[in-house]
């Protein structure tokens, strides 16, 4: 298990770099306009796209550029945004990282909760009218865009109904964990949003899984042990339908704390790392992009690795792979 | 007992039955399949009303849905109004255009902030959306099923490094890499070779959509290949000395073009969903081009005062979507039920 | 019949709706198990061998599959029973072995705790005496150093050795009825002869035992009573020495034909059954048989019923005159080695 472990971290480590490449390429070795004009942003005087060219070795070769940034990132941690003179881009990642770990957890948990009660009741009662009743919530929860919904919640409950059922709905924003009532407060809807989306997902999928599971043999053995349904439906088929859906939580959970949750961050006006990038591209601010990004990498690629270990708990065939 | 005649054995009585072959049983499960077929009656009712929008523009509702009306005016209940009206509340800076009159000649849904008509805007941002979401797809499904073939038959260093590659864009949240190559692309373009494609075309969000996805498509066909290839006919057809395009051709793409097919209109609607988010954060369709999540972005603005900028877009979406989701799934259950599109947002 | 059966199945039918209307897949079947015998249950992939014993423990849960007729079992009618005495029925009284050992058991769970689970299921222990339990059962079919490898998973026990655990918890509740869906077809030659051993020492311990294969080498081996199924009904039943010294029906005599002999003289080409096996939905009004039987005649179109032959046990479905069969299967099985003229030409 150790060594397994220690290899899955190494793996880790190299798909970072990987990323780290793939984000230094799509900026500095898309053929194009001049990089240092994007990083210096939009209408930068030549002083400033002098100091860019020199700071990055833009006239050096590329695998200097790419330690050079790698230093400024990781080492230095002097990367700074030259849209926003002075603003440091690593403080601005640590101080929107609670916002957006925050969103992402409370959502999963809901996401998680919802989704495997709603995909295995619909696998249990496939057949009656309960199962496409639910599957439909699916569809809508898959087809929905999810900052057009938040938009439609923030509708309602700011404005349709503030008067009347939503009265206690705060204005959109982030209060911090030191005020833990108004914290879940102004985190309720958001939560429930993303969750909406991805309970959806989750659902369709879990449903897809266990309805595959239930017509296994092994589920033939169980009810010819004399099992009762309810226990074989939990303790076999969903126990083994999990395992598949873990592994795209992994892949999910790491890509919405790593940003992807930014569309429900913007829209709820919550400042965190979706909201950082979603800034910095409005007034084109690469350095902070290249943060974001790489920020986004780290987390996709550790809960990846966490995942892995997780599914090894829950698959036993998968130790000794 | 009565007279057996044992003299003549009848031999050969029984005939093969023949079956009806796979893409026709999947054509009779489809017409079956009834929540699939409303929902193409859903998609091609949506791709009819697009493709009408310049009939609605220019002899319904009279307008041209790409220039802005700031001074005009038009016609609500036999009294002339104007389209914008400036804000009452505020600094004065704001404008209030006008909200919906449910008449089609004017200004059906109302206009938006620079007094376009909501309506024409959405039949030709439908035109927009669903062109980018299905020529995406197509392109993904293909970019999608040449990379997974060739990676599942070659193997060896060819897949090694195809599959490190997809893995890497797999993990990667697909918004952000989107959101990266398009900040890039739309300062200048994309120039690949002899391929060039403008800044402000809409091939560029294609590219862009299709680009990201290749993974979603690659990864599970070079599963399927690789276990196609392991597979006792294709060993005889390669131990038979046929030429590999040959058993590519013959032996492998019938297997997985099932897969290819299931995923495309599933590959439809995220491509859709990928495309509005994308031009809600000003990073797809630019300018004068509409698309639907463009018209959400406009919206944003107006949400309330004006919901229904923002509202009817985004149910558009969620529609088709969904219907692409329903059909999706029943082409799924016909031709390859054990197919699966990761979903995300 | 002397003793009062352990499980008397009457006029069975079991039915699949289909989008193209209803298939009946056994179709009025009817034969018993004595308590203590071997029952082996022969026939083609599909001839609804399997199905009518999962029909038998109610384990074809689709909810497109009717099942009518009457099952009892120690005199009560499992197909009325509800749900919650079924439960207790399973795998206490009757148990139930797959062919596929390699995908019966639960990935995710550790072979002894699959046994002790089922303990469990059917009686009050605590959950330490049913791993015990586990593990003697395990140690009884055969499998070396059972205590450890109780906690392994299936993934790492072979084939024969995962049928053995799975035969081991079959056993675990000390069933008067073991059903055993073609629990050798999967396994290696060698294998395949243990785990019928297993089946014949659980059987002198006092278990009747409803063995289906279409192996009619097997069948020769361990059954008292064979019942050959074609086309969802009985085709022909009777003691092993009687159907397979004079066999009766056409059906059978394929079947046996069709088996090549170390000593018999040697063939040029092995009998085969003409034609393909009938599919569930193209059962003719007739004899299921007929369109693949040489000996097929006017009467064929009425469908025979099972009648025993100068009052035994044995039992057949067929028009053919009773006392002739011998000379006429030695036609149907001259017309079935006919080589065609070319095949013919071309050997030396």
């Amino acid at each position: 298990m150790l060594q397994f472990i220690v290899k899955r971290f190494a793996s880790a480590l190299l798909v970072m770099f990987a990323i780290s490449v793939l984000v230094f390429l799509i900026f500095f070795a898309t053929p194009g306009v001049d990089p240092a004009a994007r990083i210096a942003g939009r209408n930068a005087d030549p002083a400033t796209l002098a100091q860019v060219r020199h700071s990055f070795g833009l006239d050096r070769p590329m695998p200097i550029r790419y330690l050079l940034m790698m230093r400024h990132l990781l080492i230095d941690r002097d990367l700074e945004s030259f849209v926003n003179r002075g603003s440091r881009v690593i403080p601005q990642i640590v101080q929107a990282t609670p916002v957006t770990l925050s969103l992402v957890i409370g959502a999963a948990l809901i996401w998680m909760t919802a989704g495997i009660i709603m995909g295995t009741a619909a696998a249990a009662l496939r057949g009656r009218a309960a199962d496409p009743l639910i599957m439909l919530v699916g569809v809508v929860g898959v087809s929905l865009p999810a900052y057009w919904l938040g938009e439609v919640v923030n509708l309602i409950t700011q404005k349709q109904l503030h008067s009347s059922v939503f009265s206690w709905v705060p204005p959109p924003g982030y209060v911090g964990l030191d005020h833990p009532g108004q914290w879940a407060l102004h985190l309720l809807f958001p939560w429930l949003t993303l969750a909406l989306l991805y309970a959806g997902i989750y659902a369709r999928l879990l449903r897809g899984e266990v309805v595959g599971a239930l017509n296994e043999d092994y589920v033939r053995t169980a009810r010819a042990k004399g099992l009762s349904e309810r226990r074989i439906l939990i303790r076999h088929a969903l126990r083994c339908s999990l395992i598949p859906i873990v592994s795209l939580f992994g892949l999910d959970f790491g890509a919405l704390v790593g940003g992807a949750a930014l569309l429900t961050e913007v829209v709820f006006g919550l400042p965190g790392i979706g909201k950082l990038t979603f800034d910095a591209l409005q007034n084109l601010d690469l350095p902070v992009i290249m943060g974001t990004v790489l920020y986004a990498a780290f987390f996709v690629v550790l809960a990846n690795a966490l995942v892995d270990i997780l599914y090894a708990r829950l698959d036993p065939r998968a130790r000794h792979a | 007992m009565g007279q057996v005649s044992t003299a003549a054995p009848e031999l050969a009585t029984v005939e093969a039955r023949r079956s009806p072959g796979p893409w026709r049983t999947a054509g009779a499960d489809l017409l079956h399949n009834r929540s699939a077929l409303a929902a193409a009656v859903v998609l091609f009712l949506v791709v009819l009303a697009t493709l009408c929008a310049p009939l609605y523009a220019h002899h319904i509702a009279h307008t041209d849905p790409f220039q802005s009306h700031v001074s005009g005016t038009t016609v609500v209940d036999g009294k002339t109004v104007p389209v914008l009206t400036p804000s009452s509340t505020g600094l004065g800076l704001g404008v209030t255009p006008i909200g919906p009159t449910w008449d089609p000649a004017h200004y059906f849904l109302g206009a938006d902030n620079q007094g376009r008509d909501v309506m024409a805007r959405l039949l030709y941002g439908g035109r927009t959306s669903l062109f980018i979401g299905f020529t995406a797809a197509l392109l993904t499904c293909a970019l999608g099923t040449v990379v997974g073939v060739v990676a599942g038959y070659a193997g060896g260093v060819v897949d090694a490094v195809i599959s490190r590659v997809l893995d890497v864009i797999w993990a990667f949240p697909v918004y952000l890499l989107a959101i990266c190559l398009s900040v890039v692309l739309l300062t200048d373009g994309l120039h690949l070779g002899p391929l060039t494609v403008e800044a402000g075309s809409l091939w560029l969000p294609v590219a862009i959509i299709a680009a990201i996805y290749v993974p979603y498509i690659a990864r599970p066909l070079r599963g399927q290949v690789l276990v196609l290839r392991n597979k006792e006919y294709i060993q005889a057809a390669v131990g038979s000395g046929a030429p590999t395009v040959r058993i590519l051709r013959r032996e492998v793409l019938p297997n997985v073009l099932p897969t290819a097919i299931v995923f495309v209109p599933l590959m439809t609607a995220l491509a859709m969903l990928t495309e509005s988010a994308l031009s809600f954060l000003s990073v797809g369709v630019q300018p004068p081009d509409a698309s639907w999540g463009t018209i959400i972005e406009d919206g944003l603005g107006l949400l309330y005062t004006r919901p229904a900028v923002t509202i009817a877009p985004g149910l558009l979406i969620a529609l088709t979507t969904a219907a692409l989701n329903v059909l999706g799934d029943g082409v799924r259950d016909a031709l390859d039920p054990g197919a699966r599109l990761r979903g995300g947002v | 019949m002397p003793d009062q059966p352990l499980l008397d199945v009457r006029d069975l039918r079991v039915s699949f709706r289909t989008r193209r209307g209803s298939v009946t897949v056994v179709d009025g079947l009817s034969f018993s198990v004595a308590p203590g015998e071997i029952l082996g249950v022969v026939g083609e992939s599909g001839s609804g061998k399997s199905v009518s014993m999962l029909a038998v423990l109610r384990l074809l849960t689709s909810p497109n599959v009717t099942v009518e007729g009457e099952v009892r079992f120690r005199g009560r009618d499992l197909l009325a029973l509800p749900d919650k005495d079924m439960r207790a029925v399973r795998g206490r009284e009757i148990a139930m072995v797959f062919q596929d050992p390699m995908t019966a058991l639960t990935p995710v769970y550790t072979v002894g705790w699959q046994i002790a689970e089922q303990i469990r299921a059917h009686e009050k222990v605590s959950r330490k005496e049913a791993h015990a339990r586990a593990v003697g059962l395990l140690s009884d079919v055969g499998i070396p150093d059972a205590a450890s490898r109780a906690n392994a998973y299936p993934h790492e026990f072979s084939g024969g050795m995962r049928q053995r655990a799975v035969i081991a918890m079959a056993l675990s509740c000390g069933p008067a009825l073991l059903i055993a869906d073609e629990p050798t077809t999967a396994l290696d030659v060698t294998v395949q002869a243990q785990i019928l051993d297993l089946m014949r020492e659980l059987n002198t311990e006092g278990s009747a035992v409803v063995l289906i294969t279409h192996d009619m080498g097997v069948i020769s081996q361990i059954a008292d009573r064979v019942l050959v199924m074609y086309g969802g009904r009985a085709a022909e039943e009777g003691p092993r020495r009687a159907v397979f010294h004079g066999p009766r029906h056409p059906y059978t005599w394929g079947l046996l034909d069709s088996v090549p002999r170390v000593g018999g003289p040697r063939l040029r080409r092995l009998p085969t059954i003409a034609g393909m096996p009938v599919a569930p939905g193209d059962l003719p009004e007739g004899c299921a048989f007929a369109p693949r039987c040489r000996l097929r005649h006017e009467q064929c179109a009425e469908r025979p019923q099972l009648r025993d032959f100068a009052g035994s046990a044995h039992r057949d479905a067929c028009w053919l005159p009773d006392d002739d069969r011998a000379a006429l299967r030695l036609t149907a099985r001259a017309a079935a080695t006919d080589v065609p003229d070319l095949e013919r030409e071309a050997t030396p």
